[in-house]
């Protein structure tokens, strides 16, 4: 356990090697295999260190690690007078950490496994930049995770964004792809800036940036009534998390990170950076319960976000961009726990979010990568033969997604719609809603993709040319050179490399519920009790307990009417997608407004472009304007000033002051024209001359005498 | 046999002297001027020397030694102009080295 | 320990070997270009390794004066020749040698006229340069900070492009006018100091230790700040710089970013906060006003560049806001990270400027609109490029963060406005160069001029090695650097904020007044060293 810091090291240990030799000289398979080798004993670590975690007893599972010094101590004065800002390279495993670990690392080496089968249409170099980039992901989320200070974690959480960056921006060459990432970047800046500010208020106000520091100190001040200290910290913090985990208003960059490969869109925008938000949250649960105000935003913009996303994914037809917005909305689902203080079910269903959507996703890169790089679920379908083991498993996904018992979804979502109902019925009815449409969406997507008539393009012929058409979203401007070469033989199921992590992980989705049964099923979620520690800064601070409970005869009646509730969604997208295909669209033409609407999500990003960015675009023109014309204009227009008045001067100088001195001069020139004759050039002329002088003082002074 | 006496001295020195001075006014050629120059320093040097014996001073020799020294810089400079000079204008004629007039 | 003792002329060698190469390069026939070039690379060269005995000899936990060497230069007016280092111009003095074999070796190709003078040009400046960051002698730093005029001018005026005429000489007339009122501010402490103590005297040190009245110093300070702000440069006196930089050639650029912009800030530190300590305080809003005016204004004009090195210019204006920004936070905090920032930004900016180099060297356009889609070409040069940017922006890892943290975190203890609009500069920032990137590197190769560019050179990669190298120490283990400035930022904090208390022991225990405790300060500099001063 002394040994976690290795656990980032080593992906950083991968990423060093694949960028800086990887890139020139090592072959496609070496690229994958260091890029897997390093992750498999990354994962093989964390989970000697989790069970060394379990090992130990309950108030004594947080285990810090103090690498190296990093930012020496210097003295800072704080709210409680002098103090010592000081960062050490630390690392902490305790129950939230570890679970974390266990997801990263272990989704982690699923999918570089995974990608190796993906990634494999790219020519050698672009493989080694894709398991550097990949690699180093893993290095600094596992930072992140692992960070024992909110300095360490932000340099992970910042560390995360640039990959995120490069990841989306894998095909660069391609203008939507570059663009996209940049937005992704820019836009995390912005709840970065909210985060560091957080950060800086929490060391004025304890004194330490060391997490459990804070929550003890935390833990002995009182719950705020108003919007005091504590409340900015977290609303600050808040800010951070939306820009990282995509909440409003932040969440526009996840839906065009899509461009990204498929494996990393798996990886960093549904299973492990983008929960980071709601990581941070729980990892600071003891502050957040101190700010019942923040709390309660952070729920309403949690379930917003959950409902506002969910409505758009109801009918995009790009089947990544619908995942994208359901990982918008389930992680919305998750600020809605951490809202309503239920941080163990948030932390649940990020961990069984991990499973299904990592598997999701991977199915849809299958899908994508059988059918020849075509995203647009229209031009699927009745793809169920081609392609079996996407099917079944992509269908495990949805299923458990869609929340039906006893699949890992339905525990984690029940569980944090029977705490929001304990809270708020309007929070709850808002999230059952979601729930309803999670629902319907996901079958709608599996309907589209799998089920029905094959609607995509004929096979034989060379394909691409038609199929770039599509949404937009063909990969072929992307690729690097040599990438699409061959011909495609029609829809087939993927390598193994490929089918095996979608089967590993479908297991998962279907069993990581299991952890988590609620007491009115009669189990005793085993996850909660082993995460309170962590929000409860081990003992130091008492939540709390919610005023009243409902019977677990209430609590089973709410589990089954979300059951039968989401039931009917996916008999309802049966019915309009593979029975009736024609009542879909009959229905987009009923409510052809809503319908145009939702397909231009709300025309968010048109309205960002046209306050924000232009904003920002216009104001950087008018102030270069200003620079130019007005302060360097100044500078310039004190210089013409000075010359003019210098020309002026000039003028006087040249005409009255200098005419008088010219006048001398002219004078004497006129003069010398006389006079100058003497002057010959001549040696001789003047020796002569001075002879004749010699004889003349001689005479004189022979004579004169 | 015919006593040398001072006054042969100095009739020579005015002699040699007045050959350069002559030298230095007529000849066209700078070479030539130059050996003037020279022969007008080698007459005041005679004249020095002369008398130095003649007053039992040495300071008139010393002043001769000072005298070829500052003859020998002199020539190696103007010798070196001239040369310059020649590259330049090819020619060593006194009347065409009149660039300095007004 | 007794470092002092062990290299009595150590600072007069670093010094004078810029200049000993130049004087030689005067020997050499101008035809011998290999020669001389040889001769400046090897002159750099040594001057970085003299100065390299600094890092490992400077003594961290010793607050007085190091190396010092002292002797008469002009009696009459008591101005001596009189050289001395703290943590400050330490860190200062390696960025310059270091930075200097960097301008040198980046000239290789680039400077193919005159290569003689641009040589001895540039050994001066770097002789100037150095002279500024020694000198404990406010006439000599005075004469040192003229003398870097001048090359500079020539520098730009003769190897530049463009408009470099109109920009060599908007540069040397904004400083001499700055420099000049400067002046006006140094001879009012001169004069201050023979009327209290009846001793005439340029000696920082004894400055150091006097307490000018509030009124004086406030004119003082203005004069200092006038003279210091625009070399910072700050806004609104900056627009030299991105003319400047952009006309000047990539050497020029290098060395005016890395160095040139640190004078000063250096000046600031050395002499308007311990000199002028209550008027620091009263100038304090005003500063950060400008500070943060500066940060968001450089990088919003930043985004509106089409220029290459125009923008990056203006991103300094951005940095080097954020370098006064923390210096007037007056926190220790705040003040280390100022000087960790500095380093960062010769280190992050003086790439910058040396990547363009390599395009501008290949392509003779500075425009962005006639790059795009480099990745693909020149990947080492995109990868390079990154890390720069990254650093840059203050990407964790990398040095930048550092810095950037410091300083936030020492001002928002001050005042949390401040911090709030000043943080913004981090998200402008991102915005910028993030641009830039995606203009230049990344999309396809429109433009068929670029297909055939060559990537980095072995000689171009040797320039960027040691920065890149750099960026990531100071990322991620920046104690070496921190430890160094401790003793020094202490100085100054004693200084400006009468309640602080150091981290190392006071020299004199309140038995001596200020007079002695400054003459006891440099006699002990010169000679034996008190052990372990914590």
């Amino acid at each position: 356990m002394d040994l976690i810091w290795l656990i980032p090291l080593l992906p950083g240990l991968g990423a060093a090697l694949n960028g800086l030799l990887g890139i020139r000289y090592f072959s496609k398979q070496t690229a994958g295999l260091v890029a897997v080798s390093t992750m498999a004993v990354a994962f093989v670590l964390s989970v000697i260190a989790f069970a060394g975690l379990l090992g130990l007893p309950e108030e004594e599972r947080y285990h810090e690690v103090t690498v190296a010094s990093w930012i020496p101590p210097i003295p800072l004065e704080t709210a409680n007078g002098i103090g010592s800002f000081e960062v050490p390279w630390a690392f902490v495993l305790d129950p939230l950490s570890g679970m974390m670990l266990l997801v990263v690392t272990g989704i982690g080496l699923l999918i570089h496994v995974y990608s190796v089968g993906y990634i494999d249409h790219e020519p050698r170099g672009g493989v080694a930049r894709f398991f550097c980039y990949l690699n180093l992901f893993c290095f600094f989320m596992l930072i992140l995770v692992l960070g024992s200070s909110f300095l360490v974690m932000f340099v992970g959480w910042e560390g995360v964004g640039l990959c995120s960056y490069l990841l989306i921006g894998y095909w660069y060459r391609k203008q939507s792809a570059s663009d996209a990432g940049k937005k992704a970047f820019i836009v995390n800046r912005i709840g970065d800036w909210g985060f560091i500010l957080g950060i800086f208020l929490v060391f004025f106000t304890f004194g330490t940036l060391d997490f459990r520091s804070v929550a003890e100190a935390a833990a002995g001040m009182p719950v705020e009534v108003g919007f005091g200290v504590l409340s900015l910290i977290c609303l600050f913090l808040f800010i951070g998390a939306t820009g990282k985990s995509a909440q409003i208003p932040l969440y526009v960059w996840l839906p065009d990170a899509m461009e990204g490969p498929t494996p990393v869109s798996a990886l960093i925008h549904a299973a492990t950076m983008v929960t980071a938000g709601v990581y941070m949250v729980c990892r600071n649960a003891v502050l957040f319960a101190h700010a019942p105000m923040v709390m309660e935003a952070v729920a309403w913009i949690g379930v917003l976000t959950a409902f506002m996303a969910a409505t758009i994914g109801l009918v995009q037809t790009d089947i990544k961009r619908v995942l994208a917005y359901s990982t918008v909305s389930q992680l919305g689902y998750m600020f809605l726990a951490t809202g309503v203080g239920a941080f163990a079910a948030g932390a649940f269903h990020l961990m069984t979010h991990a499973f299904f959507k990592a598997l999701l996703f991977l199915g849809s890169g299958s899908v994508i990568h059988g059918m020849n790089e075509e995203q647009d679920m229209r031009r699927m379908g009745g793809l169920k033969p081609y392609m079996p083991t996407t099917f079944w498993t992509m269908a495990i996904g949805a299923v458990a997604i869609a929340g039906i018992p006893p699949l890992a979804g339905f525990f984690s979502k029940d569980e944090i719609l029977y705490r929001t109902f304990l809270h708020s019925q309007v929070l709850w009815g808002i999230g059952a809603l979601t729930a309803v449409m999670t629902a319907f969406y996901m079958f709608r997507l599996i309907n589209m993709t799998f089920l029905g008539r094959y609607r995509g393009p004929e096979w034989g012929q060379p394909a691409g040319g038609e199929a770039a058409h599509g949404a937009g979203s063909h990969g072929d401007g992307g690729h690097d050179d040599g990438g699409h070469g061959h011909a495609w033989h029609g829809p087939h199921e993927s390598p193994r490399t490929m089918t095996v992590p979608l089967m590993v992980l479908a297991v998962g989705a279907v069993f990581a519920g299991f952890i988590g049964v609620p007491a009115a099923l009669g189990g005793s979620n085993v996850i909660e009790h082993f995460l309170e520690p962590s929000f409860t800064a081990f003992g130091a601070f008492h939540p709390a307990e919610e005023a009243h409970h409902l019977s677990h005869t209430a609590e089973l009646g709410l589990m089954a009417l979300s059951v039968l509730l989401a039931a009917g969604a996916i008999l309802f997208a049966y019915r309009n997608y593979v029975r009736q295909p024609a009542a879909a669209d009959e229905m987009a033409r009923t409510f052809a407004g809503p319908h145009r609407v939702l397909t231009n999500k709300y025309y968010v990003d048109e309205l960002y472009g046209a306050t924000v960015v232009r904003g920002t675009m216009e104001g950087a023109n008018g102030l270069w304007t200003v620079d130019q014309r007005v302060v360097d204009g100044a500078v310039n227009g004190t210089g013409w000033t000075t010359i003019f008045s210098s020309w002026v001067s000039h003028v006087l100088d040249k005409y009255v002051v200098d005419g008088l001195v010219n006048f001398v001069a002219w004078v004497c020139a006129e003069a010398s024209y006389v006079f100058r004759r003497a002057q010959t050039g001549l040696i001789q002329n003047y020796a002569f001359a001075t002879l004749l002088g010699v004889f003349a003082f001689v005479t004189w002074y022979l004579l004169a005498r | 046999m015919l006593e040398i006496t001072p006054l042969h001295y100095s009739l020579l020195s005015a002699a040699l002297f007045m050959i350069g001075v002559i030298g230095v006014l007529v000849r066209r050629n700078v070479i030539i001027i130059f050996m003037s120059i020279e022969l007008i320093l080698n007459a005041v040097n005679i004249n020095l020397v002369a008398l130095s014996d003649q007053l039992q001073d040495l300071a008139g020799q010393v002043f001769v030694v000072f005298v070829i020294a500052v003859a020998a810089a002199e020539a190696a400079v103007g010798l070196g102009i001239i040369i310059a000079f020649y590259r330049n204008k090819e020619t060593v004629n006194i009347d065409e080295i009149q660039i300095m007039r007004w | 320990m007794s470092n002092a003792a062990d290299t009595p002329s150590l600072l007069s060698l670093i010094l004078f070997t810029p200049l000993a190469g130049a004087l030689v390069l005067l020997f050499v026939g101008s035809r011998q270009v290999d020669l001389i070039r040889w001769i400046a690379n090897a002159t750099a060269a040594l001057g970085f390794l003299v100065s390299l005995p600094l890092w490992f000899l400077y003594d961290s936990t010793n607050p007085d004066w190091q190396f010092v060497e002292q002797m008469e230069w002009i009696p009459s007016i008591g101005a001596q020749y009189f050289l001395g280092v703290d943590g400050f111009s330490v860190l200062l003095i390696l960025l310059t040698t270091m930075m200097g074999v960097i301008a040198v070796l980046s000239s290789w190709n680039a400077i193919q006229t005159r290569v003689k003078e641009y040589y001895i040009f540039l050994l001066m400046l770097q002789t100037g340069m150095i002279g500024a960051f020694v000198a404990l002698d406010f006439l000599l730093f005075f004469l040192f900070w003229e003398v870097m005029l001048v090359p500079m001018y020539f520098l730009i005026g003769i190897w530049g492009s463009d408009n470099r005429l109109y920009s060599a000489i908007k540069f040397f007339l904004f400083t001499l006018v700055g420099s000049v009122i400067m002046l006006l501010g140094i001879l009012a402490v001169y004069f201050y100091h023979q009327d209290v103590t009846g001793v005439y005297t340029f000696d920082i040190t004894q400055f150091h230790e006097l307490n000018i009245p509030y009124d004086l110093q406030w004119w003082i300070f203005l004069a200092f700040f006038l003279g210091f702000a625009v070399k910072v440069p700050m806004f609104p006196f900056h627009t030299w710089l991105p003319d400047a930089h952009t006309d000047a050639p990539t050497a020029g650029s290098v060395i005016l970013a890395a160095v040139l912009l640190k004078m000063g800030t250096y000046g600031f530190i050395r002499f308007s906060l311990p000199i002028l300590p209550e008027a620091t305080q009263a100038f304090v809003p005003a500063v950060v006003l400008l500070s943060i005016i500066g940060i968001v204004y450089g990088a919003l004009v930043a985004m509106a560049q089409r220029d290459w090195k125009r923008l990056v210019a203006y991103s300094s204006v951005s940095h080097m806001g954020m370098v006064m920004l923390g210096m007037f936070a007056l926190t220790p905090v705040g003040i280390t990270g100022s000087i960790v920032q500095q380093l960062n930004h010769g280190i992050s900016t003086g790439a910058l400027f040396l990547l363009v180099g390599v395009v501008y060297e290949r392509r003779h356009t500075r425009m962005i609109a006639e790059y795009g889609g480099l990745s693909k070409i020149m990947p080492v040069y995109a990868a390079i490029f990154l890390i720069m940017t990254m650093s840059s922006i203050g990407l964790p890892t990398l040095n930048g963060f550092i810095g950037e943290v410091l300083i936030l975190q020492g001002i928002f203890v001050v005042s949390k406005t401040w911090a709030f609009f000043a943080a913004s500069g981090i998200v402008l920032g991102a915005a910028y160069m993030l641009w830039l990137y995606q203009r230049t590197m990344f999309g396809t190769v429109d433009n068929p001029k670029n297909e055939n560019l060559p990537d980095v050179s072995l000689r171009e990669f040797a320039t960027f090695a040691p920065l890149l190298l750099l960026a990531v120490w100071i990322g991620l283990y920046p104690k070496p650097f921190l430890d160094r400035l401790e003793t020094s930022v202490d100085k100054v904090m004693m200084r400006v904020n009468a309640d602080y208390t150091p981290r190392f022991a006071v020299a004199a225990e309140g038995d001596a007044d200020a007079t002695e405790g400054a003459i006891a300060v440099v006699e002990s500099a010169a000679g034996p060293i008190r052990g372990g001063a914590r």
